[in-house]
């Protein structure tokens, strides 16, 4: 299937200028992104969205106990209402091949979070499991037949309580090439007790939700053994082979689309519920099955970002260098997946100390899989350790830019590693000058009402970059179309290659066509942890490369640009790069394994941020409204600056909403959440935000591929600490639960 | 729950064009645009009237249709985002300020912009309106945020939002 615009106001905001002069006439700069004008028109079709000829709905009979043993259901009256096809249960539902356990060699096994055998077992294993699925003629009716549906348990104990459970933590294994979860260097503790200057944080952040507006949803159908399936998938490949072996069937029978997505942010990065009990439900109905999942469905089945106890210690000189730093967490993961996260990493990356400890704890509790969520553990890490260096800067009475200038490092501090490119001390002169840090005046002034502050803090989040693949191909038509199997929840991936492409061939932008979002075409890796970009930039330069010797070898004809040689060679050449199956496959994976292992022995690759921010406290209700907010990044070469700058503002808005509203709610006695929808999840609204300035260094990283390194996750890293550390700022109070309630900043609620 | 009454035809005029449906009462506006007439640009986020995706203009006035039942609407114009290009101005400024990245909320954002700019200039004031006596409200950045917070974005494309309806409500181009 072909995405590639039609509107002519696709075309790009400037026109090229006639005669190239420089190498990149369209890297770089703000091309409108191409699917705007289909989505402003409502014309973009979303999985929810495309009509499907005998389409069936599906709706889920959730569990109420977070432990328990199925012991009936009764499905007649709802089998009985008009319009109901059948309802899957256990007891009837078709078997599914367990899940695979984790392998670096086979990624797609990354795709679950959950070992429950969805519909296959009798067992219950946290709050909001489901345990059937209703199919029906029509939405409305899947439904209510959904509510005719009775189930009795024999109830089970559970274990609920992540702070009650504290003690049964195990620490987290470091493993090579994870993020880091585990380290020392020295001894901290000593150096700790030694230091003339020591500042010690216990916080806690509370499970998020992704709360992408689009919600989850499947289209599932089966003829014979080939399946397709249309799902708002960050990972087609991973999604691909996960139902290939879930249902066994071969992988080149199953058929994943995802040309639209309306959001992710890690929470469609996984194969959950939703996607498996669509498959499974068509094929026991033998009809197509299309589950749009209802807000409380999503959040009762799709894992949240884990809750963090965190306890951060620095010990310093009285002139604010750093002795020592400790860094300790404990993770909330589940009974049937999920898994620990590297909240503690930010520690060992942001400033130079001779002593070090980083930990990590993981309790297991009978709830849902938690899973990784946009900038996950960074985002909430940096919280704590950024918090705790703006404690520093006040106790040693230096500017927090000044402390972290003296504490600034080329090297890791844990392992010594050199970074292949950081400039934190241009970004907080970039990010101040910008804000006028200097001119801010002391804190606690106050205007009216309110109590005005100012804070800011670091950001930070490591790069990686995966195998792509993609075919380019230059058509005797006149046009150029890069195919590749890559994602677009909204960060416009489509447009950057386009520009990439443009600029590597020399041929007009309007000419380049990008094909996406279906598993038909070349394996290309998920999007998340800010890997897709930079990947599939990679994958295109040489796929470029190899179009350019390609064409120069048609002979006589090659003179002139790439597309006057093919048009006059009359067919169409076509490159590869990538294998997507067999033993050439296989050295593929094994080549990245090698690279990467090879290349993190050799330098830390990472993102780079400086927020500043004005807050007003409001000293009669404690209610925090943040006012300015200017962000000064490095992400190496930027590829689109209008696309990029509004990726980072969308991390730092929802940095606003981890500082100031979101916080997920359990039941700690049963394992049910509280409010599982967006009238009780608050997720910023436009009141919220203020005008975010972005400003960015576009200084190339020297190891990337073209100099690029991912922009999606930097940007919500240290938002947390800047918003507390300005409300420190305006009122003199040191906040380390998040988010910053009013009753958190008044001192009214009660904190473990 | 006892059983849902049954279907009966509805006439709706959307966008211009008078259409029957059988629908039954449970149906809401949303789902009988969105399944019935085939209208999926308006988007279902929530279906309980928390985020604003389904937003559409019902007599020119923004409405949810996910609380709107479709009876309701009968004999009333109802406007979605199909109903509102193809070349609105706003649709071009959302675009060309970045306004949007998934672009999930995005045909909500351009309804509820479209009827709130109607209301403003209707004189209604809001929450952060100075004046309240004032014969017109200017429509800063504050205003249009307070009145456009029904609306959620999760991507966070709220900056190129406001300045894109910003941009429309100054040159008087929004109508
Ligand atoms: S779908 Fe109607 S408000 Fe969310
Ligand atoms: S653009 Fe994605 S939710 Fe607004």
């Amino acid at each position: 299937m072909t995405t590639t615009p039609t509107r002519p106001r696709a075309t790009p905001s400037t026109p090229p200028t006639a005669g190239r002069t420089d190498e990149r006439q369209w890297v770089g700069r703000g091309v409108d992104r191409r699917d705007g004008p289909a989505k402003v028109h409502g014309d973009a079709l979303y999985t929810a969205d495309r009509p499907f000829p005998g389409l069936t709905h599906g709706w889920m009979v959730h569990a109420p106990h977070a432990r328990a043993r199925i012991v009936a259901i009764d499905t007649a009256a709802a089998r009985a209402h008009p319009g109901v096809v059948d309802v899957v249960t256990h007891d009837n539902a078709p078997r599914m091949a367990p899940p695979p356990s984790a392998s670096l060699l086979d990624l797609s096994s990354l795709a679950s979070r959950s070992r429950v055998e969805y519909l296959n077992t009798d067992q219950v294993h946290y709050d909001g499991q489901p345990v059937a699925v209703v199919v029906a003629e029509s939405l409305e009716t899947a439904r209510y037949a959904a509510s005719l549906v009775r189930v009795d348990y024999e109830v089970l104990p559970a274990t609920t309580d992540f702070r009650a459970a504290r003690d049964t933590a195990t620490r987290a294994k470091q493993t090579p090439a994870a993020p880091t979860v585990s380290g020392t260097k020295g001894d901290a503790v000593a150096s700790l007790d030694a230091s003339p200057v020591v500042v010690e944080l216990g916080l806690t952040t509370p499970a998020h939700h992704h709360s992408a507006m689009e919600p989850h949803v499947t289209t599932a159908h089966w003829d014979g053994d080939r399946l397709t399936v249309w799902d708002p998938t960050q990972g087609i490949d991973w999604c691909r082979k996960h139902l290939a072996r879930r249902f066994g069937v071969d992988v080149r029978q199953v058929r994943v689309l995802a040309p639209v997505i309306g959001g992710g942010f890690g929470g469609k990065g996984s194969v959950w519920a939703g996607t498996l009990l669509t498959v499974l439900a068509a094929r026991h109905v033998e009809r197509p099955v299309r589950m749009a999942l209802s807000r409380e469905a999503v959040t009762r089945t799709v894992g949240a970002r884990t809750p963090t106890m965190q306890r951060v210690a620095l010990g310093a000189d009285r002139d604010g260098r750093l002795r020592s730093v400790v860094h300790e967490a404990v993770v909330r993961s589940s009974t049937v997946g999920g898994g620990s996260e590297q909240v503690v990493a930010v520690s060992t990356a942001l400033y130079a100390t001779p002593a070090l400890r980083v930990g990590t704890e993981v309790v297991e509790l009978d709830m849902l899989p938690n899973t990784f969520m946009r900038a996950p553990g960074d985002a909430t890490g940096s919280f704590g350790l950024e918090s705790a260096m703006d404690q520093l800067a006040h106790d040693v009475s230096l500017d927090p830019v000044e402390l972290r200038l003296r504490n600034d490092t080329d090297r890791t501090p844990l392992h010594g590693r050199r970074f292949s490119h950081r400039r934190v001390p241009d970004l907080m002169e970039l990010g101040s000058r910008e804000f006028g840090w200097a001119e801010r005046g002391p804190g606690g002034r106050r205007d009216g009402d309110r109590l005005v502050g100012h804070g800011m803090a670091l950001a930070y989040h490591p790069a990686l970059t995966f195998e792509a693949h993609v075919v380019l191909r230059a058509t005797a038509a006149g046009r150029v179309v890069l195919r590749t199997s890559a994602q677009d929840m909204g960060m416009g991936i489509a447009t950057v290659l386009a520009q990439v492409v443009a600029d590597e061939l020399a041929v007009p932008l309007d000419r380049v066509g990008v094909e996406y979002g279906d598993s038909d075409q070349p394996i290309a890796p998920p999007a998340g942890g800010s890997t897709q970009t930079a990947s599939l930039t990679a994958a295109t330069v040489r796929a470029a490369e190899r179009l350019r010797s390609r064409v120069q070898r048609l002979g006589p004809s090659a003179a002139g640009s790439v597309l006057d040689a093919v048009r006059a060679h009359g067919q169409d050449v076509e490159v590869v790069v990538g294998h997507d199956e067999g033993l050439r496959a296989r050295a593929g994976t094994l080549r990245w394994i090698a690279e990467t292992l090879w290349g993190q022995r050799r330098w830390q690759r990472a993102a780079w941020g400086a927020h500043f921010c004005e807050v007003a406290v409001d000293a009669d209700t404690g209610e925090v409204r943040v006012t300015r907010w200017v962000g000064a990044f490095d992400i190496g070469a930027v590829l689109n600056a209008k696309t990029a700058a509004s990726q980072l503002r969308g991390g730092i808005v929802m940095g606003l909403g981890l500082a100031l509203t979101e916080e997920s709610v359990t039941d700690a006695r049963t394992g049910r959440l509280v409010g599982p929808d967006l009238t009780h999840y608050h997720v910023p609204s436009h009141a919220d935000v203020p005008e975010i300035g972005i400003h960015l260094l576009g200084d190339p990283d020297p190891t990337a591929p073209r100099g690029v390194v991912g922009a999606g996750e930097v940007g919500i890293t240290g938002v947390g600490a800047a918003v507390a550390n300005a409300v420190f700022d305006a009122t003199g109070r040191r906040l380390t639960h998040l988010p910053l309630t009013p009753d958190r900043v008044l001192g009214l609620a009660p904190e473990a | 729950m006892p059983a849902p009454p049954p279907a009966r035809p509805v006439t709706l005029t959307v966008n211009g064009r008078r259409t029957t449906a059988s629908l039954e009462p449970r149906t809401s506006l949303l789902d009988a645009l969105r399944e019935q007439a085939g209208l999926t640009g308006t988007k279902k986020g929530c279906d309980q009237g928390a985020c604003g995706a389904c937003t559409v203009l019902v007599d020119g006035r923004r409405v949810l249709g996910c609380l709107t039942l479709a009876m309701q609407a009968e004999g009333c114009h109802v406007v979605t985002i199909e109903g509102v290009g193809p070349h609105h101005p706003l649709q071009d400024a959302v675009v060309h300020h970045d306004g949007l990245q998934c672009g999930f909320c995005t045909p909500g954002q351009v309804c509820s912009a479209l009827g709130m700019l109607a209301e403003h200039r209707a004189g209604a004031p809001s929450l952060v309106t100075e004046d309240l006596a004032a014969d017109a409200v200017p429509l800063t950045s504050a205003e249009i945020r307070e009145r456009m917070s029904g609306n959620l974005c999760r991507c966070g494309a709220h900056n190129g939002l406001v300045a894109a309806v910003r941009e429309v409500a100054e040159s008087g181009s929004a109508r």
